[in-house]
């Protein structure tokens, strides 16, 4: 076993070598650009980004049309929301998300709130998933879009969103989903979601950075977005900007390997999975699952060590990438406002760690870092003044802190 | 994050962690900070009854590694200080010593803090003595 050992694959995944090995000609021999319509190399590019737009397409059951191609899924959201926002805009300015959003979803919301626009954040449940009651409730005659995560990259909650679909297509609103964190991880049907607009990216599944795709519903209905970088009208003029050819081909393997190999793969990492939080459960008390457990990505885990900070517990498993919800790792002071959204208190989202698990995760890492961390954590314990402080008997929610 | 071979150090080899007896007279406990905050700190100091001079420190700190390495120091510096020795410790040397970033500033701050509760606890608890006995 090697160390460090990766098990943070929420933020980022290796590139797969059969996804290098397909990518690396498209730098070197065939490095022409698709637009070039008039010659050999630029007809070997344009062939090889179709390849790859009908594997992407094939991975979530759309067609190659549908598919337009981004530099990242951050650039999919924004010309999702504020592409329909302004081809939309006549009919209605009112847009419903979701509280526990990536930041690139609700920063364009921002942005569109700083326009005509006004957006419903709806809350979540104490299981990280919306309630579609809310939902409907919050819809007016002048909503024209929903966006709502597939899969959350903190917490690996999978949003009801064959419901939200549902209630899309009901209400004639379209239907955004960022699926970055679900897409090739977890079965992904656009029409089974009814999803007009979904988000994808390439270093989350196994193939490149700076390679994201948005996919564009063409019937049933047609949507129509305003393009929000112009130039030489590439992707039929929604996404103007040479094409990143080799990050194309990668994408589009990536989403192939994904596509044929997802079963398999989310039923060993649903195993190591719960192998991880059994151990995790049987070493120590005081510790707390952030999210539904049925409603999940199969490699994903975000739990809660009472009484210990999860900057100090990453320090601690050094030889163990994973990530904290703690304020200290984000510099802005703030615990994870995704937990916070679930309920969780300030205190348990300072000591949340979240545990990403990946393809080439193994069960011996699995227990290493299963016993790591017990080790770790029994550790800060013995140091932490509040499991002292709980150890004799004390209340902590009734001790007067000096907040600073 | 990145962290100084100093606080590296504090953190994995803490030293003085522990709890001195809260009821003795000459023991003066400061417990500063929230969780909600993310960082608690618990620091006591005893006062030798002689020579006025802290003669032992502990800590118990609930925290990011800094804040651990922050009062892990401050409790070395405290033994064999007077109390107005003591208190003229600063947020600034302790930064200093333990070279932290900027956003790290709030856990050498917590430590000075954790310093003037504990010498102020030391010195209620004399006062009603002193009043008791009176
Ligand atoms: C849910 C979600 N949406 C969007 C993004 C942004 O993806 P990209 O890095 O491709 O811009 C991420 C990645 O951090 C994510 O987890």
């Amino acid at each position: 076993m090697k160390l460090p050992i990766y098990m943070d694959h929420h933020a980022t995944t290796p590139v797969d070598p059969r996804v290098l090995d397909a990518m690396l000609p498209f730098f070197t021999q065939e490095f022409g650009n698709p637009a070039s319509r008039n010659h050999a190399f630029g007809w070997a590019a344009e062939k090889a980004v179709e390849q790859a737009r009908q594997q992407v397409a094939d991975l979530i059951g759309a067609t190659p049309k549908e598919i337009v191609f981004t530099s990242c899924a951050t650039e999919a959201n924004n010309l999702a929301l504020k592409g329909a926002a302004a081809m939309y805009g006549e009919k209605g300015n009112h847009i419903v998300t979701c509280v526990t959003e990536h930041k690139a979803v609700l920063d364009p919301c921002r942005q569109l709130e700083e326009q005509t626009f006004r957006v419903t954040y709806l809350p979540v449940q104490k299981d990280g998933r919306i309630d579609l009651r809310e939902l409907r409730a919050a819809l007016t005659d002048k909503t024209i879009l929903i966006s709502i995560m597939t899969a959350n990259n903190e917490i690996g909650v999978l949003q009801p969103v064959a419901e939200i679909g549902a209630v899309a297509k009901e209400k004639g609103v379209i239907f955004h989903t960022d699926a970055v964190q679900a897409a090739g991880k977890v079965p992904f049907d656009v029409n089974q979601v009814q999803a007009d607009l979904v988000s994808m990216s390439g270093h989350k599944i196994y193939g490149p950075k700076g390679i994201g795709a948005l996919f564009v519903r063409r019937r049933n209905p047609r949507v129509l977005l305003a393009e929000q970088i112009s130039g030489g009208g590439h992707e039929r003029g929604i996404r103007s900007g040479t094409l990143n050819v080799p990050g194309i081909v990668g994408l589009g393997k990536a989403a192939e390997l994904c596509r044929t190999e997802m079963a398999g793969e989310a039923a060993r990492l649903a195993r190591l999975r719960d192998r991880l939080n059994e151990k995790l459960h049987q070493s120590l008390d005081g510790i707390y699952v952030n999210g539904s457990l049925e409603h999940r990505l199969p490699h994903s885990l975000n739990v809660s060590f009472a009484y210990v900070e999860g900057e100090s517990l990453l320090m601690g498993i050094n030889d163990v990438a994973v990530s904290s919800g703690s304020a200290c790792t984000s510099a802005s002071l703030e615990p994870s406002y995704v937990l916070k959204a679930l309920g969780t208190g300030d205190d348990l989202a300072h000591s949340s760690i979240r545990f990403g698990l990946g393809r080439w995760t193994t069960e011996e890492e699995v227990d290493y870092v299963a016993d790591k961390v017990a080790a770790v954590v029994r550790r800060l314990r013995e140091m932490s003044p509040l499991y002292e402080l709980m150890k004799e008997g004390a209340d902590l929610s009734k001790q007067r802190w000096t907040a600073h | 994050m990145t962290y100084s071979p100093k606080v590296i150090d504090h953190f994995q080899n803490p030293r003085n962690v522990g709890s001195l007896p809260k009821d003795d007279p000459h023991v003066g406990t400061g417990l500063v900070g929230a969780p909600e905050c993310g960082d608690v700190m618990k620091l006591q100091i005893r006062v030798s009854p002689g020579t006025g001079v802290i003669d032992d420190a502990r800590f118990k700190t609930f925290g990011c590694g800094s804040a651990i390495a922050s009062s892990s120091l401050v409790t070395e510096w405290l033994k064999g200080r007077t109390l107005d020795q003591a208190l003229a410790i600063t947020n600034g040397d302790i930064a200093h010593e333990l070279q932290l970033p900027p956003v790290k500033m709030h856990c050498s701050v917590l430590a000075e803090d954790a310093i003037k509760a504990a010498i102020a606890d030391y010195q209620r608890k004399r006062e009603a003595n002193a009043a008791a006995t009176r």
